[in-house]
């Protein structure tokens, strides 16, 4: 019997994804100078962690075998919509930070019941959602521009979240804490997807909905539930990108889903659905980001980034189909 | 008959856990119809896909036309003249009849696909068929028969010289069977092989002139029809293992409470004021042939499609069904007759399927407790005696038997005590069928309640403790195991359709 293959294969993946995180970051540290200073790093990073934030989300919807297209311009919405209460209506900050998650959360489930109630498909019931948080992030904000309070100002303690500074002027020093915080996300994300109950069915739906709703599981429920982590995966991401970007523009946003699809399905996730994990999303999102952050530094265009991006994307999803030509022959 | 069109010899496949095909061989001559037969699972669709390229043989000839080939694909088996009309038809719907006879191959003037040639081929086509079918037409508005009869121009259409019929006369009524035969019979003039595949004994004699039978992945024999009686074809493809005798007398205590009563139940177009009861320890068989309800009827009762009218009793009491979930709380189980597509996750392991309707038990808090999933999945593997090298295998990497008892398991860690086994050994090999048997008897002998859903008579005279009859959506007949026969229930399976 041709046991554990497609399990061995899975690990390949994470662990080929893994190397090429190491290779990427070793040759361009090795062409150049600059990319491999300290703060280039810390610069990275902070780009980073809302891309990550919202691949672990939109892996839940893409486990089921369905997408997210709402969290890019979702993420600048909630942004906009807390900022806009902190900065222009004189809010604590920590109301602005919770509105924004809340509403994540809420156009979340707003993309769950689309979908598992009113039978969507996905594309297209995310698609809507994208542009209605397109426009809707404007309107709450007003179509101002909003600069959530800077790291030095009052009510700016939520950067300490991501980069904590110490001392100031020249002697300042950045130390990116957010490393530790997405570590621990990263953690319980992966219980959450491998070891609990919502893990189990977001898989098992991808895997074979009838069979699942037919084994008297409530399906609709947790189709649901994995379009609302989604969605408080983009709030969260919001205070992210607010730490990272000092001015969030209405209107903006779309494409940085794509970002995190491509990170997601980089990392092993089932295009497909029915099979993924936290660990390799994270991983293909640093291939991404190093790549966008890299190739310019090696003396390459932004642009190229965006090719040599679409080629991964192409050898990670042939991956895929590779494995499931295999078991179909197989089964 | 002419001369050898195909000789496969000594064919052999195996999958991961089931040998599929042992040292088959089959001959085809011109100018004949050469029966294919076998019960469920005896290996007659896998020798077709190795023929037409679909499955890779391990070893073993096949001489075709004088010639040693091997096909690997469907495409290069037709452009050799290999052709095979499917159980399931293959068609677009939104396309017109024309458009689907030459999809993949339309005739081109310039850039434009030539609509008229088309048409003019296809109604060539039906002439040389005698079939009166517009070419144009959409081919949704055809009735099943005619869209049948599509197909088969089609695979003729490919300069066809062997034609492969999989069961073509399963969805089909008399009238469209006779047509059918008169275009087969046609064929046959022509000097084309023709295969056919089915289970019906009666067509077997009038239509062909040479039968094969397969039992349990083996070449049993070849007989010419005219020279053998329908006895001798069962008894080569049944062997002794499975032909056991009917059941003899109900094994429920005659004092043994109702746990399931249904009413009245209506649902969709194939469930008509459906109304019976199961008790505590039955196994109730429901016979009918295709299409008769039973499926649906399960479906609409398991809560998996909607029902309109009709009320539902569990040990007394009146329940609400409107889901799976709600079915499953009440203690119902299905097992559905396609496993791989309602049954089963197939690229999870046979933990995760089992403990899949009984998760909420084993949770230590929020967190799944994959120690006591294990070790359940563990007891019930050695309990079912599924095969298996370990817990965590996947379970398409399993034969159908040990996919079925890993279901059973399913709802044996849930704990149901009414069991619908829809087509229990539908794709299960002899041995593996005799074993699920085994194991339904035993469950109902614990006192879980069974409703058996199966088209294959000895099953259910051989399981049955009762046997309800269904025909067109109705409960046409009820019948205690004392009293059946095959001729009672074939007569209740086809009451409706000639009032």
């Amino acid at each position: 019997m041709k046991k554990k293959k497609s399990l061995g294969l899975m690990a390949d993946q994470k662990f080929i994804v893994l190397i090429i995180v190491v290779i990427l970051y070793v040759v361009f540290s090795f062409i150049s100078k600059d990319f491999r200073k300290y703060s280039t790093l810390v610069m990275m990073l902070d780009s980073t962690y809302y891309i990550l934030l919202l691949a672990m989300g939109v892996t839940f919807p893409l486990i089921t075998g369905g997408v997210d297209l709402s969290i890019g311009t979702g993420m600048i919405c909630y942004g906009l919509t807390g900022g806009y209460l902190v900065v222009q209506k004189g809010y604590p900050t920590w109301v602005g930070l919770v509105v924004a998650v809340l509403f994540g959360l809420l156009i979340g489930i707003l993309n769950g019941i689309l979908i598992a109630v009113m039978d969507l498909p996905p594309f297209l019931g995310t698609l809507c959602t994208c542009m209605m948080t397109r426009g809707l992030g404007s309107i709450c904000a007003n179509s101002f521009a909003i600069p959530w309070p800077g790291a030095k100002a009052e009510g700016g303690w939520f950067h300490n979240i991501f980069k904590l500074t110490v001392g100031a002027g020249r002697k300042a020093m950045n130390y990116p804490v957010g490393v530790i915080v997405l570590a621990v996300i990263v953690i319980i994300m992966s219980f959450v997807l491998n070891h609990t109950r919502v893990g189990r069915y977001t898989i098992a739906i991808g895997s074979n909905k009838e069979a699942t709703r037919l084994s008297g599981v409530n399906v609709k429920a947790y189709h649901i539930t994995a379009y609302a982590i989604s969605g408080l995966f983009a709030g969260l991401a919001s205070l992210a990108y607010a730490a990272a970007i000092p001015t969030i523009q209405p209107g903006t946003g779309a494409g940085i889903e794509l970002d995190a699809i491509g990170g997601a399905i980089v990392g092993g996730v089932s295009p497909t659905g029915g099979a993924g994990s936290i660990v390799g999303t994270m991983l293909g999102v640093f291939v991404i980001q190093l790549l966008k952050t890299g190739l310019p530094y090696i003396g390459l265009e932004a642009n190229w980034q965006q090719i040599v991006t679409g080629l991964v994307l192409i050898g990670a999803v042939m991956i895929d189909v590779i494995k499931q030509r295999r078991e179909a022959l197989e089964g | 008959m002419g001369e050898t069109i195909l000789e496969m010899k000594d064919i052999d496949k195996s999958f991961p856990g089931v040998h599929a095909l042992d040292h088959v061989s089959l001959e085809v001559k011109r100018g004949e119809v050469h029966a294919l037969m076998g019960e469920n699972g005896a290996g007659k669709s896998t020798l077709m896909k190795v023929l037409t390229g679909i499955y890779k043989k391990d070893e073993g000839t096949i001489t075709y036309k004088g010639r040693e080939v091997e096909f690997h694909n469907t495409r290069e088996a037709q452009d050799n003249g290999v052709v095979i009309v499917h159980q399931e038809l293959n068609m677009v719907g939104d396309l017109t009849v024309a458009q689907n006879i030459f999809i993949g191959r339309e005739p081109r003037k310039g850039f434009r696909i030539d609509d008229k040639k088309m048409i003019v081929d296809s109604r060539a086509l039906f002439d040389r068929l005698h079939i009166d079918i517009d070419p144009t037409e959409k081919m949704s508005e055809l009735t099943v028969g005619k869209q049948q009869m599509c197909e088969i121009a089609k695979a003729i259409s490919h300069n066809a010289e062997l034609i492969i019929f999989d069961e073509p006369s399963a969805a089909l009524t008399e009238k469209e069977i006779e047509d059918l035969f008169t275009i087969i019979r046609d064929l046959r003039s022509q000097n084309l092989g023709i295969i056919y595949i089915s289970h019906r004994m009666d067509e077997i004699k009038v239509i062909t002139d040479r039968v094969t039978v397969m039992r349990d992945g083996g070449y049993v024999g070849t007989l010419v029809t005219e020279e053998c009686t329908k006895e001798d074809i069962i008894n080569m493809m049944v062997g002794r293992v499975i032909y056991e005798k009917p059941k003899e007398k109900s094994l429920v205590p005659a004092d043994a409470p109702v746990v399931l009563k249904v009413e009245h139940l209506n649902a969709g177009k194939m469930v008509h004021d459906v109304s019976f009861e199961l008790r505590k320890g039955e196994i109730l068989g429901f016979s009918g042939l295709m299409g008769a309800g039973r499926t649906e009827t399960a479906r609409a009762i398991f809560g998996a499609d909607p029902k309109q009218s009709g009320d539902i009793y569990i040990n007394g009491e009146k329940v609400e069904i409107n889901s799976p979930e709600d079915a499953v709380k009440h203690g119902i189980g299905y097992l559905s007759e396609d496993r791989r597509r309602f049954g089963i996750v197939v690229g999870k392991s046979i933990t995760e399927n089992s403990t899949m309707a009984a998760l909420s038990e084993y949770m230590s808090g929020l967190f799944i407790n994959k120690n006591k999933e294990k070790q359940v999945s563990e007891k019930y593997i050695k309990e079912l005696d599924t095969k298996t090298p370990s817990t965590d295998q996947l379970v398409v990497n399993l034969s159908g038997g040990n996919q079925q008892k890993v279901v059973i398991a399913k709802w044996l860690v849930r704990n149901s005590d009414i069991l619908i086994f829809d087509e229990p050994t539908r794709g299960i090999d002899v041995g593996a069928k005799n074993e699920i048997y085994k194991l339904m008897n035993r469950l109902a002998a614990e006192g879980k309640s069974i409703i058996m859903i199966s088209s294959e008579m000895t099953e259910i005279l051989r399981m049955s403790d009762r046997i309800i009859v269904m025909c067109e959506g109705r409960k046409t007949g009820e019948i205690n195991i004392e009293e059946a026969t095959q001729e009672l229930i074939m007569d209740k399976a086809t009451r409706q359709m000639e009032a």
